[in-house]
């Protein structure tokens, strides 16, 4: 069971509240995609990703950035039990998606790297320690149904 | 053996030219005691490190945050041999320091964090960052490579 104290908590809900879901999200998954290119396996029918410009005009990763970064950001209202909410979401990624849950990590270090360029000097170490302690969370939370 | 395109030499080259040795390194090297407290047991020398405040305010922090990102300078001035730019570096880190090589990605991580807040997104693209990456990786496998 993870603890938050209520600066990490104030420190993430502030925060979060000036994040741009469409945006941040995009970016996450581009730099995903780019800079961790066997990512792309789990994406075949998103249709060209060879390429940073295509990966950069593909509308379904502007879409699937936005979906994935929400899903994150539904984890921040139940920041007490983000295994529990996460519960259905793991069975999926281990049962249908079949994804690596190393890449979970991969995915959490890129969304911290947007955040640090979206938010520039105000991504503080303190920031930076309670974004990281969420992403390792919310990995967590995601590998946990996998058998 | 690693390979560097030219366009990686140059994202490299221009983007190490707008790092500030000192601020960055310090940066850099505060997140990681920081964001993963326990590499502070490498440095119990430097005296109070127990929340961020004395991290902050420690001047063997600052100072030792210029000497390893002046390290990572010297690296990339030998980016066609950067193993055996650090050998004897990688000797010292396995047998003096007794270091666990895998706080060195935490760091390389941290540069790469540091980077991105200092360049924002437009500066800091996918390309830059995945450039930046492959440098921070080559150099911890670097750094790993005369561990026995």
């Amino acid at each position: 069971m993870v603890h938050w104290d209520a600066t990490e908590k104030q420190t993430i809900t502030s925060f979060w509240g000036k994040v741009d879901l469409a945006a941040d999200g995009e970016h996450s998954l581009q730099r995903l995609l780019y800079v961790y290119p066997w990512c792309r396996r789990y994406f075949h029918k998103f249709g060209d990703l060879s390429t940073i410009s295509a990966i950069r005009k593909n509308s379904h990763v502007r879409a699937h950035g936005h979906k994935v970064l929400s899903a994150l950001g539904d984890c921040v209202p139940h920041l007490g039990d983000i295994k529990g909410h996460l519960a259905q979401l793991s069975k999926l990624h281990c049962e249908t998606l079949h994804v690596d849950p190393a890449n979970f990590c991969l995915l959490g270090n890129t969304i911290v790297v947007v955040l640090a360029s979206h938010f520039g000097a105000k991504f503080t170490p303190e920031v930076q320690a309670a974004f990281q302690k969420l992403v390792a969370e919310v990995a967590a939370g995601l590998s946990r149904k996998y058998h | 053996m690693v390979l560097w395109d030219a366009a990686e030499k140059k994202v490299i080259a221009s983007v190490w030219a707008k790092v500030d040795i000192e601020a960055d390194g310090f940066q850099a090297l505060l997140r990681t005691l920081h964001v993963y407290p326990w590499t502070k047991r490498y440095f119990s020398h430097f005296g109070a490190m127990s929340t961020l405040k004395d991290i902050e305010s420690n001047p063997k922090v600052r100072a030792h945050g210029r000497k390893v990102m002046a390290a990572v300078g010297d690296a990339i001035s030998h980016m066609d041999n950067i193993k055996g730019h650090l050998s004897q570096l990688s000797q010292l880190h396995s047998d003096k320091l007794h270091v666990d090589p895998a706080n060195f990605e935490l760091l390389g991580n941290n540069i790469v964090i540091v980077l991105a807040v200092k360049l924002g997104n437009d500066a800091f693209t996918p390309e830059v960052q995945a450039t930046f990456q492959k440098l921070v990786a080559v150099i911890s496998s670097a750094l790993t490579r005369e561990y026995h």
